[in-house]
């Protein structure tokens, strides 16, 4: 398993050295990098029935032996369902950040592929770490890359831009670091030995105030990546000025890590604190749905408009992921994949019109879908996609959040879905004053190459496939929820929720 | 206690070291210059290859004066490493200087043995005998390329502040010694324990700790700090920013706990007072300069204040802590002034940061080489200063020191601002490529990379590291 760790790790350093002879090896040998990252990942997923899985916990993989053994500190990853999920989906990405670049970067390719593949092993090693310094250590490495991705190669406001991201994500994840050290210490003052080991960490015994105050260390930091309202600020600079293969990541593999985060560290690892968080942490995520999807159509900048719709579509996880019950988080794993794939493809068109006609001002834009009928159908899919049409996937990830947190809270849920509503207006805005009409400004610009139409494709089809058959995932990720769900003492979560009394009454 | 045989071996490595500067003297005087820097080299690495030696022996007190134990051992390692890595650096920046070059290395030994006294030292009388030889050393190195006018201001304020410093120091050790009848820490521990202190006491412990503030430059002691490092050579100020640091933080661990400095709480106030004001202002004042030697001095007097925090822990992790960060302070100073002294050569020099645009495109090895170090002074996974900054958290978050932790959480994001201006710097595209660069000289090349192979291995896989400190330092504590 730290084969899927290394293999983008080597390969990145591979690329680094290959840059210097040609411009096509970095390009090649990342393809090949992460293809084979993704192949092997592939070889972990469950056969058979999801029950099919060897007792003793729901790791489908489990490795450990120790790092800094006097700190309690060691080297543990763990796969279960819902890691393998998400390190497929960062594989997945990976590989269509380096086709979505192949044009794009010209300027320092084996440097630029480098960053790439380091950003994807730090967030894969996230999705993997058992150990929370180990985690930790991850966590912060994938900023670095990000942030030369974004200062070296991003648009006009770059340094801004990464500036920002990096003090945001970097200073929150200084809070989980205090938050993961009180955590292990707490759990050395009940007599057990010093450590860092998350099973073990798992049932710590913490006052009530002390847990609160641990907890906020790492709910910070999550929120800050997912990134929850009033958090985001980041994130449209990020997603704008970043390049395309950039945005992508940053989009669908970066943020995936907050909310990784939330399921697998918060709830689980302070129940309690958590329950009396929650209502918050779900009023936030509705808030987040309809705050994103209003500042989405308040763009002209078509690429800031997509980063905006991010806020929106994660927003839905957030309130999953509090929302703690088997639905509702099964709708926030989808929403994550869905959002992955939806969000990712259309920062690639994006990326794809802006090298055309150097421009994302959709002032600029317009009536596009002469020019380029190709990518204007795929970005119309991707649009409808991202606006939850039924039988694709983001509809799968939004319907079973809302159901989910409908039996908790209704009256938010209401709210929230008030989001797929708003998604109509900013998603047809987005097609209408790009694509549709006059066009008033002559552009002749070539349609979708082969490796675009193959890489959308291929993206087009993993949306239909989860949309209308989403039942593999679900399976895949159910021991790992059903797990979570367990060691938090599944239903404290909304029992303690104040307004859900007053709503089943 | 008379000196026997095993206290002589236990006092080898000093005592290889006193030699050394003799030898160093004689071989500029009567062999010729050049050979000085071989001659120095050569009684260092004997210095060092001595210390296993003295390990069979100790711990022990070789003489009233000084202990050899695991602690001091361990700190004497590093301080003699630190000043092989000093002296070949110089080796290739004082290169057009060769001539005058046998006063540079006996004054690096000197300095180098006065740090090694402190570390060791258990007596007022050593301490302030191993305080002296380090500063007057220190003061004529900073001075030592004499055509250049910062340097020598830079020498006169030190000068200036060190006798200052030094006469604070005596005051209170007056004070302490015409109280309590005794010099040696451990018996000043003992009587503090029995009497409550006094005015007289407490104002002497005051006048010490004020003495040891201005070698650590913190504040608010810091005001030389940034003028030392600009005019100094790179090296020297590498050396001022580490050995000298680095030995007065160990002898203040080991006064703190033979005296039992940490008894008193007002002593715990003041003391994290000073590191949450050091870490905020060294990191403020770091965001307002365009100097790179600066913005480095500034950073320093945060890192001290770090250090501070994981010093105040007080405990084995607390000692443990100290070392490693101090550890991963030496590597990645030395490493930054390596760089800065390598590009002083080029073409576009190595002053401002304006200087490092396009650094990484036109020089891609010692780009990297600061860059790293730069993300080790900030803390970034895979260098040692992630694995010093999260041992600084464990030790605070174990003392529940939460106002500085969190002065640290706080100063630590300030520092990203002017670490990432400069990284941003020297990745900046536009940067000038055609730049003159000079060859980088083969000395200074080996140093840095072995110092990257170390800042990195030791980040990832520290557990060798953290084994020595726990057999050694921690002992202490």
């Amino acid at each position: 398993m730290s084969a899927l760790i290394a293999i983008p790790l080597l390969g990145g350093l591979l690329a680094w050295l290959a840059g210097s002879r040609s411009d096509a090896w970095p390009r090649w040998i990342s393809l090949a990098a992460l293809a084979s990252d993704l192949v092997f990942a592939l070889s972990f997923w469950p056969h058979g029935s999801a029950a099919g899985i060897a007792g003793g916990g729901p790791w489908l993989a489990e490795t450990g032996r120790p790092w800094i053994p006097s700190l309690g500190i060691g080297y543990h990853l763990g796969m279960d369902g819902l890691s393998l999920i998400l390190v497929l989906l960062a594989a997945f990405l990976g590989i269509v950040a380096v086709a979505s670049s192949w044009t794009e970067i010209r300027e320092r390719v084996g440097f630029f592929h480098f960053n790439l593949l380091w950003t994807l092993a730090g967030a894969i090693g996230v999705f993997l770490a058992l150990d929370l310094f180990l985690f930790f250590f991850f966590w912060e490495l994938m900023l670095v890359p990000m942030y030369f991705l974004i200062a070296i190669w991003g648009h006009e406001n770059r340094r801004y831009a990464s500036l920002k991201f990096f003090l945001f994500t970097q200073g929150s994840g200084l809070l989980m670091l205090v938050s993961i050290v009180a955590l292990a210490l707490a759990h050395a003052a009940t007599g057990a030995v010093l450590s860092f080991d998350y099973p073990q960490l798992l049932r710590t015994p913490l006052a009530p105030s002390t847990a609160r105050w641990i907890m906020l260390g790492f709910f910070v930091a999550f929120a800050v990546k997912l990134p929850m309202v009033p958090f985001h600020t980041w994130l449209p600079d990020a997603h704008t000025e970043a390049p395309t293969g950039g945005s992508i990541v940053l989009a669908g593999v970066l943020l995936k890590t907050g909310a990784y985060g939330l399921l697998r560290f918060v709830v689980p690892l302070f129940p309690q604190a958590a329950a009396s968080l929650a209502p918050w942490a779900m009023a936030l995520g509705a808030v987040g749905i309809l705050y994103g999807a209003v500042l989405a159509f308040a763009q002209d900048d078509l690429k800031r408009l997509v980063a905006y719709t991010s806020v929106s579509h994660l927003g839905f996880v957030l309130l999953g992921a509090f929302a703690w019950n088997t639905w509702a988080l099964d709708g926030a794993v989808m929403q994550m994949v869905a959002h992955g794939v939806s969000t990712g493809a259309l920062f690639v068109l994006v990326g794809a019109l802006q090298e055309r006609t150097g421009t994302r001002d959709m002032g600029r834009l317009g009536g596009l879908w002469a020019a380029v009928p190709r990518l204007a159908a795929i970005a119309m899919f991707f649009a409808v996609a991202s606006l939850g049409l039924p039988g694709l996937a983001n509809f799968v990830g939004e319907i079973l959040v809302l159901a989910g947190a409908f039996r908790v809270d209704a009256s938010l849920t209401a709210i929230a879905a008030l989001g797929l509503i708003t998604a109509v207006i900013y998603a047809l805005a987005l097609v209408q004053r790009t694509f549709h009409g006059e066009e008033r400004h002559g552009w002749k610009i070539a349609d979708g190459t082969a490796r675009e139409t193959a890489t959308l494709g291929a993206m087009i089809a993993v949306s239909l496939w989860l949309g209308c058959y989403p039942q593999p995932v679900l399976d895949a990720a159910a021991p790992a929820l059903e797990s979570l769900l367990g060691s938090s003492g599944a239903g404290q979560l909304q029992a303690s929720l104040p307004w859900t009394s007053i709503v089943t009454r | 206690m008379d000196l026997d045989r095993d206290a002589l071996i236990a006092l080898l490595p000093l005592i290889v070291l006193a030699a050394d500067a003799v030898a160093v003297m004689l071989a500029a005087v009567f062999v010729r210059p050049a050979a000085a820097l071989t001659v120095a080299l050569a009684g260092l690495l004997l210095a060092l290859a001595a210390i296993p030696f003295a390990a069979t022996v100790a711990p022990r007190e070789a003489t009233v004066l000084l202990t050899v134990d695991g602690y001091a051992l361990f700190y004497w390692s590093l301080i003699i490493a630190a000043a092989i890595a000093v002296i070949a650096l110089c080796g290739d920046f004082f290169r057009d200087a060769a001539d005058r070059g046998g006063a540079l290395y006996v004054l690096l030994v000197l300095a180098t043995l006065g740090a090694a006294t402190l570390a060791a030292s258990s007596q007022f009388a050593s301490f302030l005998l191993g305080l002296e030889v380090l500063s007057v050393s220190l003061i004529a190195l900073i001075a030592f390329p004499t055509h250049r006018r910062h340097a020598l201001e830079a020498a006169v304020k030190y000068l200036v502040l060190a006798g200052g410093s030094s006469a604070f120091l005596l005051f209170g050790m007056a004070l302490v010694y015409a109280r309590l009848g005794t010099m040696e820490f451990a018996r000043i521990g003992a009587a503090l324990a029995d009497h409550p202190p006094g005015i007289y006491l407490s104002a002497g412990l005051a006048l010490i700790f004020a003495g040891i503030a201005f070698k650590l430059a913190v504040v608010p002691f810091h005001m030389w700090i940034a003028d030392v490092y600009e005019g100094a050579p790179p090296p020297v100020a590498a050396f001022v920013a580490t050995v000298s640091k680095g030995a007065v933080v160990a002898l203040l661990m080991r006064y703190f706990v033979a005296a039992g400095g940490y008894r008193f709480a007002a002593v715990g106030l003041a003391l994290s007072l000073i590191a949450i004001v050091s870490i905020l202002a060294g990191n403020l004042l770091a965001l307002l300069q365009d100097n790179i030697k600066r913005v480095l001095a500034y950073s320093s007097v945060a890192h001290l204040g770090y250090l501070l925090v994981a010093f105040l822990a007080n405990g084995a992790l607390a000692a443990e802590a100290v070392g490693y960060y101090l550890t991963a302070y030496f590597v990645t100073m030395i490493a930054a002034f390596g760089v800065v002294g390598l590009l002083a050569r080029d073409g576009a020099g190595m002053e401002t940061i304006d200087d490092c645009r396009g650094l990484f495109w036109r020089r891609p090895w010692p780009a990297a080489m600061f860059a790293a170090a730069l993300l080790s002074l900030a803390g970034i996974p895979m260098t040692m200063g992630f694995v010093g900054k999260f041992y600084v958290v464990a030790a605070g978050a174990g003392a529940a020191l939460w106002g500085p932790v969190f002065a640290l959480v706080i100063g630590s994001t300030i520092a990203l601002f002017y670490y990432l201006r400069i990284i941003a710097a020297m990745a900046d595209p536009a940067g000038a490529l055609d730049m003159p660069v000079a060859p980088t000289a083969i000395a200074t090349g080996w140093t840095l990379a072995a110092l990257a192979v170390i800042l990195v291995a030791l980040g990832v896989y520290p557990a060798p590291l953290v084994r020595i400190l726990e057999a050694t330092v921690a002992g202490l504590g």
